[in-house]
């Protein structure tokens, strides 16, 4: 278990030097650079900027220097906000984006859950096909268009009901979240409910099941512990790399909400061209992928011994 | 076998209701959450204090939003439109432009210029939000600061006619020898290069705005960062800024001109640029005004809002590549491409927003000629479309070319959905009308910048704002020592028409110059004008005087008050 254990996260590391080392070479390849801007600047400008940015060394030291930075936590200072470093951008933004990708995933993991037990009780009846209807939905309409529709009902909620039922837009308290989180995590809620139903299938019909009831265990018992139970398995394996997609991906949401997430500066960054917050940003969310995926590795392990093995 | 259907319909019931029971614990688990990410939230807050509506008649409180968070409070090095915004209402320099737009005095009481030198006496009231006097040395020390090699401003140049400002910039001589002098706390004396008429009304721009020393070096280079590490002079003092969330003005109590009637709070609540979320948020009356889009029209008009339009004083134009090893360098293939085209059409029928002006010259309508606009002193000339003569310009710049067909064209332009549009409009009327293939080449802002440094174009979508109010501010861009001039067009005349809008003091012989400098670009093609942008918006019925600027403050609440 220790080598295990330590074998992935070693191989982790190394993931997150590759990211950070390619993220820098792409970065500098790209044509243009931070400092550029639509007012030319002289030579004397341009000269003083470069300095100030360390900009005009050798790629090569650049880089050194950068990762020896990176190693001691510091990201650097922001091109574009000049007096930000990037690690408070991160300190400020990041916990706004996990509280909404939380919320998000909590809203997707109970209803996909909930949805799917419900559609493979009844399967081939309404409510299985309403709800298989609603998923196809979730999954191939866009989280930008769930987002524009939300709102514009809200507006028109809030104009009949003559008060703010909900917040239009913003941030600052949980009125404030419901509506982004629940169109951030309907996504993932049409996809674990598709899961959540199949796997159910396949344990209704299993062995054990039968087995179970052949005993006489109570119905109750059988739905929970035999059935709930072993579906959820395939469903929780899932749920790390979606905490990471969600608390990652909300870009359109935060931005149709005015939510200050970090996916905003994620995006900005790249568009400006800002060095600092592009290593800073795409460092720390691989770093959260990354993370993310050995813990599931991990407990996945402890549960199944099968997968340390191999 | 067959199962059993009576089991089959126990275990069914059982189960339901076992999933309602697991529903109502999700729920109240949910709701345990939702209780502690509400604290959570608090923290990071955009509602910022105070109330929510989009005006607070009581209160003389008004929320609105800013397009994006302002990247830089430091006045010495601020770019952008939005820092330049709040800097606005916060800050104060020597001079400033009324609501209606003419200049007048701020801190200073009076200025005058003789020759070189000009002198501003500052008023005895202007005082800092910590009580002491604005005095002459805070500018001799903003000044200086702005164009030290240390802290790298991007907008040192515009303090370039002030003496030996660029030897001061690239280090040669020290801050010192700068050509401002504090005479004493009240007289701020500043010696120019070369005598010109129009420094005064650059004086009104950001880089120019004072900063005390004793309170900039105290912050450790930190200076603009947050509200309090910041000292104020102007209408509002920042009293709240949640990074990408919200910021909060308040009315300064030590700012000496507040009879005017200031509105008591100016909340920023929203930092989005989303027009869809802007328009909701109006509807749901949370924010006194929105920017409109060319499709929200229809919905305004029903609604029957107060619509208003404006023009932001940006020109935008198609910028030819002048360079000697690329075919748009001949004339004949010019005058082709702009007679084959019509910036009517492609305002009316393609970009379809009132306020936006079909682009004729490099000179936008607002500027100021002699008595009246530049533009109707000096109507610019322009080509018709016509496009039988455009065929017959292509045939001839194809034999002076020696080529049986033009190659295909490269139109560089940026990544937004309105300029691929507008670019995809150019790509079709070539076709159209001339046959020249064009393929748009659709780039980020710092790429398209690069490429169009490096010359990597044949024409470009670009568009010029101004920095100060005078047609010069336009009038340089395409002389053969800016650096801005990115299709490298030179050409003697033009140069030596600047030169003479630069150094006359004689304002009929400098708009005689621009009229010329307007004809130049004609009938040299170095441009197809594309438009004068504007702006569609709308505001809540009870804001009034609400000032939108070409120079300075694209939005100014510092005249506005509240009609109940």
């Amino acid at each position: 278990m220790w080598s295990y254990t330590l074998k992935r996260i070693l191989q982790g590391i190394i993931t997150v030097w590759f990211i950070a080392t390619a993220t820098f070479v792409a970065m500098h390849n790209v044509p243009g650079d931070p400092l550029s801007s639509d007012r030319a600047a002289n030579e004397t400008i341009r000269a003083n900027l470069e300095a100030r940015y360390g900009l005009d060394r050798p790629l090569f030291e650049q880089y050194l220097m950068y990762m020896g930075n990176m190693l001691r936590g510091d990201f650097g200072i922001s091109f574009t906000q000049q007096n930000r470093e990037v690690n408070d951008i991160i300190r400020e933004h990041f916990p706004v984006s996990a509280t909404l990708g939380v919320l998000a995933v909590v809203f997707a993991a109970l209803g996909g859950i909930l949805m799917g037990a419900l559609t493979a009780l009844y399967r081939n009846r309404l409510p299985d096909y309403i709800i298989m209807f609603l998923v196809i939905l979730g999954i191939s309409v866009p989280s930008f268009v769930f987002a524009a529709l939300g709102q514009l009902s809200l507006v028109n909620l809030n104009a009949m009901m003559g008060f703010s039922v909900l917040p239009v837009a913003g941030w600052g308290t949980v009125s404030h979240m419901l509506l982004p989180a629940l169109v951030l995590g309907l996504g993932t809620m049409a996809y674990l409910t598709r899961l959540m139903r199949s796997s159910m299938l396949e344990v209704i019909s299993s062995d054990y099941v039968r087995t179970a009831r052949a005993k006489g265990v109570p119905p109750a018992r059988i739905f929970t512990r035999h059935q709930l139970r072993n579906a959820v398995m395939p469903v929780i394996t899932v749920l790390g790399p979606a905490i990471a997609a969600i608390t990652t991906g909300g870009f359109v949401v935060e931005l149709v909400f005015a939510v200050p997430g970090l996916g905003r500066y994620f995006v900005q960054a790249v568009q400006q061209l800002d060095y600092t917050v592009i290593m800073g940003t795409t460092v720390f969310y691989g770093t959260f992928l990354v993370f993310m995926v050995i813990l599931v590795d991990l407990v996945y392990g402890w549960i199944d011994p099968r997968v340390r093995l191999k | 076998m067959k199962p059993d259907r009576s089991v089959d319909s126990r275990l069914l019931s059982a189960a339901g209701r076992q999933l309602i029971v697991f529903t109502l614990i999700s729920l109240l688990g949910v709701a345990v959450l939702m209780f502690a990410l509400n604290w959570l939230a608090g923290l990071t807050s955009s509602a910022a204090g105070g109330s929510r509506a989009a005006v607070d008649v009581e209160a003389n409180t008004i929320t609105t939003y800013l397009r994006d968070e302002p990247p830089q409070m430091n006045s010495m090095i601020a770019t952008d439109a939005v820092s330049g915004m709040i800097l606005n209402h916060v800050m104060e320099g020597l001079l400033r432009y009324d609501q209606f737009g003419n200049l007048e005095g701020a801190v200073a009481e009076r200025w005058e210029q003789n020759g070189s030198e000009i002198t501003f006496w500052l008023r005895e009231d202007s005082l800092w939000s910590d009580g002491q006097p604005v005095t002459a040395h805070d500018f001799v020390f903003a000044w200086r600061n702005a164009l030290s090699p240390a802290i790298g401003s991007q907008y040192a140049f515009i303090l370039y006619p002030v003496l030996n400002a660029e030897k001061v910039n690239n280090g040669e001589l020290p801050l010192e020898s700068l050509g401002v002098e504090a005479v004493d706390d009240r007289t701020f004396r500043v010696t120019l290069e070369t005598p010109i008429a129009y420094f005064d009304r650059m004086v009104a721009f950001v880089t120019f705005l004072p900063a005390r020393e004793d309170f900039y070096n105290a912050t450790n280079g930190r200076y603009g960062a947050d509200p309090h590490e910041m000292l104020y002079n102007g209408p509002y003092m920042m009293t709240s800024w949640v990074h990408g969330s919200s910021l909060r003005l308040e009315k300064n109590p030590y700012y000496w001109d507040d009879n005017r009637g200031l509105i008591e709070v100016i909340n920023f609540a929203h930092m989005t640029s989303d027009p869809n979320t802007l328009l909701n948020l109006f509807k749901d009356k949370q924010i006194v005004m929105a920017d409109l889009g060319a499709t929200m029209l229809d919905e305004a008009m029903l609604q029957g809002w107060q619509i208003q339009s404006f023009q932001e004083g940006t020109v935008f134009f198609i910028e030819f590549n002048h360079r000697d090893e690329r075919l748009t360098r001949n004339l004949n293939l010019r005058k082709a491409f702009y007679l084959a085209q019509d910036s009517g059409e492609l305002v009316n029928r393609v970009i379809k927003l009132p306020g936006y002006l079909p682009g004729e010259s490099l000179f936008p309508v607002w500027l100021r000629g002699v008595d009246d606009s530049l533009r109707d002193e000096f109507p610019a000339p322009v080509y018709e479309r016509n496009i039988e003569l455009a065929r017959e310009y292509l045939q001839r710049a194809l034999d002076e070319l020696g080529l049986e067909q033009l190659p295909q064209m490269t139109l560089l332009t940026g990544d937004t959905p309105t300029s691929r549009m507008q670019a995809e409009y150019y790509q079709e009327v070539f076709k159209r009308n001339l046959g020249v293939d064009v393929i748009i080449d659709s780039q980020i802002f710092r790429q398209r910048l690069e490429k169009m440094t490096q010359g990597e174009f044949d024409m470009v979508m670009a568009g010029w704002g101004p920095d100060y109010d005078d047609p010069l501010t336009f009038a340089d861009l395409f002389t053969s020592w800016n650096l801005n001039n990115r299709g490298r067009y030179a050409s003697d005349a033009l140069d030596a028409q600047v030169r003479i809008a630069q150094s006359s003091l004689d304002t009929e012989e400098r708009m005689r110059a621009f009229g010329e400098i307007q004809r130049l670009i004609y009938e040299d093609v170095v441009i197809i004008p594309n438009y004068e942008r504007g702006y569609v918006y709308v505001t809540d019925p009870r804001l009034r005087g609400m000032v939108r600027r070409v120079i300075g403050a694209e939005i100014d609440f510092t005249y506005a008050w509240i009609e109940e």
